[in-house]
């Protein structure tokens, strides 16, 4: 074996497992040693489940050594900390929720238990999801494994750091606005966002329900299949769940993109642009282009409209959900000798929540206010439909979407904290596909001069998840940067 | 639209967040910033466009109304901060 246990792949794990050249236990353990390795440095996980993963990887070899067991059977993974582990703290790197033990699974993380995983731990995140760097985590920031002085991307940034940094072997984030494509793209991984519906809800702590999803992080556009085929699915628990059959997802990767139309998004190519992300995406549209695909020019015309859609509607969400931080439930809770029930509730939500959560709070609670609904929330709403529309157009002519995920390759820790506006733009190019339900994909397609990674953005109609997994892994087949591994 | 200090210290309340006179400053001029790049909604007109609430078109979740089993009261309580062991307890309320 040339390459560590922990700079596998999903896929090569696989293999080996089931060859049974290594055991689950060999390999979780490469994996635990990797975290103490580079955890001081990435600080990518919040909590690490060290004699859990050891339980169930010595459960998966029993499973393997009869012959039998799932796809990710004995595969070492991190889950985001928004995402509610049994038994395993849960806090969404927020004080208000330090300490809080979720009494049951979420649906995806019972489906990927059952499909076999070993647990390692919880990843950091912005607190809340609420973020594009990890920088809004209440406890630590995490580094980005190719530059330890840049940002890893957010809200899912301890997933893509770890994931790149071989300390976990996929990991299962959520996006909102952006939260698995950014990343994934900052950190030279893979993050697929599924269509809205597509991956239950249930367990998945709620920042902005019309917009939050679930999805894979991992190293190649296969493994990212192999994991949506086991969280994808309906979930009678979950009400916005699509009650539609699930097809296998790995059987589309060979798809090949030979006879797909694919659309150039010329918005996402304006100014603002860094000049080293469009050299690298444009490389990989002829990339696409050599293997059979036809590039054709497809405008979004409201593109620019859905940062200020998508800053009234999430945080009008948000608002509505953070309100059951309370002080009453779980969580932080601050009861001062002689104070109320209201002084509760001031005490507990000022002192648990963040700063940005804070003014997501206030914008959200402003926007929804009697007297100016109709100037945002409804606004707002109407705008959605509008860009929605856009993206329903552009299908009728193509069978996806191309573009970049971020319009700058990871900048530098601390460099946008002081100023809310400017970190929102960093998402300018995946709100919208939220907005309109849709998936998308951010495969890795170059390094920058300072050796910080870009992602190409593939985006798909409703339910075309097989289309994008196509398309990536016939980009993959044709290119290395995926098999590129940061210098830690 | 422009937010006054005093609409800051009104959604604050009803968001019930306290907020130090410095937090306050900072937000005012920061929702500011924020509903200025808000305001560009206005240049498009969307009279008589509906409104989407959902990307999909959702329609009611049905199923069977069958009693399964959900959180006994232990579990459900595990995490309060406190409780009787029956129900959770909070400050005065009147």
């Amino acid at each position: 074996m040339t390459s560590s246990l922990h700079d596998l792949t999903l896929l090569e794990a696989r293999a080996l497992l089931d060859q049974r050249q290594v055991s689950s236990l060999e390999l979780t353990q490469a994996l635990l040693a990797r975290i103490e390795a580079i955890e001081p440095q990435v600080h990518a996980y919040l909590t690490v489940t060290t004699e859990l993963a050891l339980d169930m990887a010595r459960a998966a070899d029993q499973v393997l050594a009869q012959g039998q067991g799932g796809p990710l059977t004995g595969i070492p993974a991190g889950i985001k900390d928004v995402i509610c582990t049994q038994g395993v703290a849960t806090t969404c790197a927020s004080k208000i929720l330090a300490g809080f033990v979720p009494p049951y699974d979420a649906t995806l993380v019972a489906r990927l238990k059952a499909a076999g995983m070993v647990l390692l731990g919880k990843h950091n995140m912005d607190e809340f999801a609420m973020g594009s760097s990890t920088e809004n985590s209440g406890f630590f920031t995490t580094h980005n494994p190719w530059d330890l002085a840049a940002i890893p991307g957010g809200s899912s940034g301890g997933s893509a750091a770890s994931v790149a940094a071989g300390s976990a072997l996929f990991a299962v984030g959520t996006d909102t606005g952006g939260s698995i494509r950014q990343p994934a793209s900052h950190c030279g991984v893979v993050g697929l966002k599924p269509t809205y519906g597509l991956v239950s809800r249930r367990g998945l702590v709620a920042f902005a329900s019309s917009l939050d999803q679930a999805g894979p992080l991992a190293r190649t556009v296969a493994d990212a299949a192999q994991v949506l085929s086991v969280i994808a699915g309906h979930d009678p628990a979950d009400s916005t769940s699509a009650p539609r059959p699930v097809p296998d997802y790995t059987a589309a990767l060979e798809r090949g993109v030979k006879g797909l139309k694919l659309g150039v998004v010329q918005e996402f190519f304006a100014a603002g642009l860094d000049p080293e992300v469009e050299a690298a995406v444009r490389a990989a549209l002829t990339v696409l282009q050599a293997q059979g695909a036809e590039l054709v020019e497809v405008s979004l015309p409201h593109t620019d409209y859905a940062l200020p859609v998508y800053y009234i509607i999430a945080p009008a969400e948000a608002s509505s959900n953070l309100a059951r931080y309370d002080g009453v439930k779980y969580g932080l809770s601050l009861r001062a000798p002689q104070g109320d029930l209201m002084d509760m509730y001031l005490d507990t939500r000022s002192q648990g929540f963040g700063p940005e959560v804070i003014r997501r709070i206030m914008l959200g609670t402003y926007a929804l206010s009697a007297g100016y609904y109709e100037a945002y929330y409804g606004k707002a709403g109407q705008v959605r439909t509008l860009i929605k529309q856009d993206y329903l157009d552009a299908f009728q002519q193509v069978d996806a979407l191309l573009g970049p995920v971020a319009p700058t390759p990871a900048f530098d820790i601390g460099q946008k904290t002081g100023d809310p506006l400017q970190m929102y733009l960093s998402d300018i190019c995946t709100l919208s596909v939220n907005l309109a339900g849709l998936p998308g994909i951010s495969v890795p397609c170059g390094l920058a001069a300072s050796g910080r990674p870009i992602g190409l953005q593939i985006i798909g109609p409703h339910f075309a998840e097989e289309t994008l997994l196509a398309v990536g892994h016939a980009y993959q087949q044709a290119s290395d940067h995926h098999l590129r591994r940061p210098p830690l | 639209m422009k937010i006054s200090a005093a609409e800051v210290a009104h959604v604050a309340a009803l968001a019930r967040l306290r907020l130090s006179d410095e937090q306050s400053e900072k937000l005012t001029e920061q929702i500011n910033d924020i509903l200025a790049a808000m305001d560009r909604l206005n240049e498009l007109d969307t009279s008589g466009v509906p409104s989407t609430n959902h990307a999909l078109e959702l329609t009611g979740a049905m199923r069977p109304d069958q009693v399964a089993p959900g959180l006994d009261h232990q579990r459900a309580l595990a995490n309060a901060p406190a409780s009787d062991g029956q129900s959770l307890v909070v400050p005065k309320v009147i």
